[in-house]
């Protein structure tokens, strides 16, 4: 049978957008084709592609949002896909296709938004480097593949998407690729994400072979609707699980290897090692909240057999891994000096508090957490950048000191950036979102402890974020050069991005959860009374005073008096021994340096003797035969043959000699024997004729 | 005996004289004469067979014999060039000291 090719044949009928959204990843992703060829001093042009792509795919990722906005507020549960056959063999068929539903929408335009404004920000950012058309290439190729991770309705397409978005990082950490430590670290990153997605495949295969679709909705049909999930459920796997819990499961693992997720997390931290914008696009706002993206997506499996209120294996695994993950993270992060990589451990750390938020409180909470996260921390980080540019290339956070009165702006957009991190208050998105999820644990049937691990961690994120702001803007300069304000293009992406750090919180209060009736399509009215909740005043309150604590011990610990940098920290004065297991990242590294990698060492050698050894053995045992078989043929050549042919040669030249004693140079002997043999010619005639 | 005969006897006899002449002398202008005398011989031969044969009028034989002349004059004088240049390098005309072509 004649294997087909893609046909667009829409199994559902989709809205006009919805049949364009493919557009919004394949944009950027042609950009970063064009881009590809452009030569190196075509920066403009490079720039420009990038940056009106990802604006046309912004653009679009409105519209669509406007559409299921639209289709929301007329109560209507917008869920637009469009799917098409990829391949054929037989009678199995796999399927691609992309879904329009509130989660992709949002997720659409959060993307678009702050791939472009970091995008503005790269202009001013990349400006002195080399490689600058290679590295718009890159990030487009970036964009695309990230927005088609957020659209894709088959989990291959996703896993499709999903591993362009790896190859991305690998090649933008990278980017600086002379340097070794640039280099280790994209390495790092791609093997350490590598181990995830064997998971990540086999759940994906598992699927595949219990419910013959790896579409996520197909008109009930699709792997995550009811009739699929109530045969996954019927089917037990090993351990007490369902195969809907061990597929979900394994999902998870890469999920978590993507979102540096516990005990995956290693190359994260590494990966600072790209330029700021990458680590601010890909290793703090998108490609790392795909993964917990992808736990929202798979949600239905993971939730799946579940009673009311209730909450399933899964679900729990990833409630228990993110909770620690946030507070391991966290304290890590305080014993840090690198101003990137406190920023990379707090990633870390609110990705567990999204993860967790995923397993205790469902989507929206997860989500909710994801987008303000999004913002607040391209924020921080391009802050960072700004901060760094501005120091001449300095990352050490004891080398800096009084920059809030070298770089206000930056000073003023990164505090929002922090306040929003800590969960200040009422007027700072980070507040609500993570409110949200401590209420979700609050309420969570299972177990106390991850409510308690997530409140100690929201303690320590306020420590850490004031201890680096008071050594970065407080106190006074202690660098070499003089720090000054970076240019406009590097500064408006903060202050736009700032906005959005304070004003999105106000989508999703109690009040008014806006966000998550949006995403969970039901209706949702203003009214204070969301507040009256049981406990929820006290919680809030609680977690209010929890911040103050941290945000106080911080002030009165390094805000105080300018820290100096050749003496120890505050706190390593205090307690040398805990402050050197954080300093040392808890030992992670080295844990895996004593077991995974010397296994892997040792099996090296192990293969490097058997290849040595026994497969080399082998070879030169093999090799020996026939040079001792041409050994022998060359004997026989010597010889025999050679002798039978010398022998020949022999005969002839002494033969020869014999024939030159004819010749003897006399001419009248030749003429003796010319005349004989005439005469002899001649009595033969004569006789002849006679007869 | 026809006067064709006779002349054929001649002929034999002066190619014979030539011959033993060639094969026997050392020097190597007598052998050139020897060679000569065969020439010559086989000249008469051709005007015979001319001036006796069916086409007498045709002049054909005198036309050979004229030819072969000019030949053997030719040849006399690269025979007698190639003595010169012999008797120059070697200081003789014996051809039985010439015995460098031997194989």
């Amino acid at each position: 049978m004649m294997q087909e090719t893609i046909s667009f044949t829409p199994q559902l009928a989709a809205s006009p957008i919805a049949g364009l959204l493919w557009l919004i990843p394949a944009l950027p992703m042609v950009a970063s084709g064009v881009i590809a060829l452009l030569k190196q001093p075509r920066r403009k042009i490079s720039a420009t592609l990038s940056i009106g792509s990802l604006s046309f795919s912004l653009l679009l990722s409105l519209v669509a949002f406007g559409h299921v906005l639209a289709g929301w507020s007329h109560g209507a549960a917008v869920r637009e896909t469009v799917n098409f056959t990829w391949i054929q063999f037989g009678s199995v068929h796999v399927d691609l296709g992309w879904v329009l539903d509130p989660l992709s929408a949002v997720m659409l335009v959060m993307v678009s938004l702050v791939g472009l404004l970091i995008f503005i920000y790269s202009v001013g950012y990349m400006e002195h480097y080399e490689n600058f058309t290679r590295f718009f290439c890159f990030m487009s190729l970036f964009a695309g593949a990230m927005l088609g991770v957020v659209i894709a309705n088959s989990l291959l397409l996703l896993f499709m998407c999903w591993e362009i978005v790896g190859l991305t990082s690998y090649l933008l950490i990278g980017f600086w690729y002379q340097k070794p430590a640039a280099a280790a670290a994209a390495k790092k990153a791609f093997i350490t994400t590598r181990v995830g997605d064997i998971f990540f495949l086999l759940g994906i295969v598992w699927l595949f072979a219990q419910t013959g679709t790896l579409l996520f909705y197909n008109g009930g049909a699709g792997s995550l609707e009811a009739g699929a999930l109530s045969g996954l459920l019927a089917q037990p796997a090993a351990l007490g699980l369902t195969a809907a819990g061990a597929i979900g499961l394994l999902i998870f693992a890469g999920a978590a290897g993507k979102s540096g997720q516990l005990p995956l997390h290693v190359w994260l931290p590494d990966a600072m090692e790209g330029p700021m914008p990458v680590s601010a696009l890909i290793h703090a706002a998108t490609m790392v909240a795909a993964g917990v993206y992808l736990i929202a997506r798979v949600y239905p499996l993971m939730q799946a057999g579940a009673l009311t209120g209730g909450t399933t294996a899964a679900l729990t695994v990833v409630t228990w891994v993110g909770a620690a993950t946030a507070v391991f993270a966290a304290l890590i992060a305080v014993a840090q000096n690198d101003i990137k990589r406190i920023l990379a451990y707090s990633t870390i750390s609110q990705l567990g508090y999204m993860m967790a938020g995923l397993g205790m409180g469902g989507v929206a909470v997860g989500m909710f957490h994801l987008i303000t996260h999004a913002f607040f921390k391209s924020l921080l980080f391009l802050g960072a950048g700004s901060v760094i540019h501005g120091c001449h290339g300095e990352q050490d956070i004891r080398k800096m000191g009084g920059l809030r009165s070298d770089m206000p702006l930056t000073f003023a957009t990164y505090a929002v950036g922090m306040l929003a991190l800590c969960g200040f208050p009422l007027f700072f998105s980070g507040f609500w979102s993570k409110d949200g999820i401590l209420e979700a644990a609050l309420h969570w049937s299972v177990a106390r402890t991850p409510l308690y691990l997530l409140v100690f961690g929201a303690l320590l994120t306020a420590f850490y974020m004031t201890r680096q702001v008071a050594y970065v803007f407080f106190g006074y300069w202690r660098g070499s050069k003089p720090a000054d304000e970076s240019p406009a293009v590097m500064t408006l992406p903060l202050v736009i991005l700032a906005g959005f750090a304070m004003g999105l919180g106000f989508i999703g209060t109690p009040a008014w959860p806006w966000f998550s009736g949006f995403l969970e399509s039901r209706a949702v009215v203003f009214n204070l009374h969301g507040f009256l909740e049981p406990g929820l005043l006290a919680l809030m309150g609680i977690s209010t005073l929890i911040v103050f604590l941290g945000l106080g011990l911080g002030l009165m610990l390094y805000g105080g008096q300018s820290p100096k940098p050749e003496e120890p920290d505050v706190l390593e004065q205090a307690a040398p021994v805990v402050w050197g297991w954080l300093r040392d990242r808890l030992y992670v590294d080295e844990l895996y340096g004593v077991t995974v990698i010397a296994f892997y060492a040792w099996w090296g050698r192990v293969a490097d003797w058997l290849d040595r050894r026994v497969w080399g053995g082998a070879v030169t045992g093999v090799a020996w035969v026939f040079r001792g078989w041409a050994q022998f043929n060359r004997l026989l050549d010597l010889n025999w043959v050679d002798g039978g042919f010398d022998k020949g040669c022999e005969e002839l030249a002494s033969g020869g000699g014999l024939l030159s004693r004819v010749q003897t140079g006399r001419v009248q002997t030749y003429l003796k024997i010319l005349a004989l043999a005439v005469a002899l010619l001649a009595a033969i005639l004569i006789w002849s004729s006679r007869a | 005996m026809t006067p064709l005969a006779g002349f054929l006897l001649v002929a034999a006899l002066l190619f014979s004289i030539g011959l033993a002449g060639a094969l026997t002398r050392r020097n190597a202008i007598l052998v050139l004469i020897g060679i000569e005398l065969m020439l010559n011989a086989a000249n008469l031969n051709l005007i015979a067979f001319w001036r006796y044969g069916p086409h007498p009028e045709a002049l054909t034989g005198m036309m050979f014999a004229i030819f072969s002349i000019a030949v053997a004059a030719a040849e006399a004088a690269v025979g007698l060039g190639l003595v010169i240049h012999l008797h120059r390098h070697a200081h003789t005309t014996d051809l039985d000291a010439m015995n460098r072509m031997r194989g």
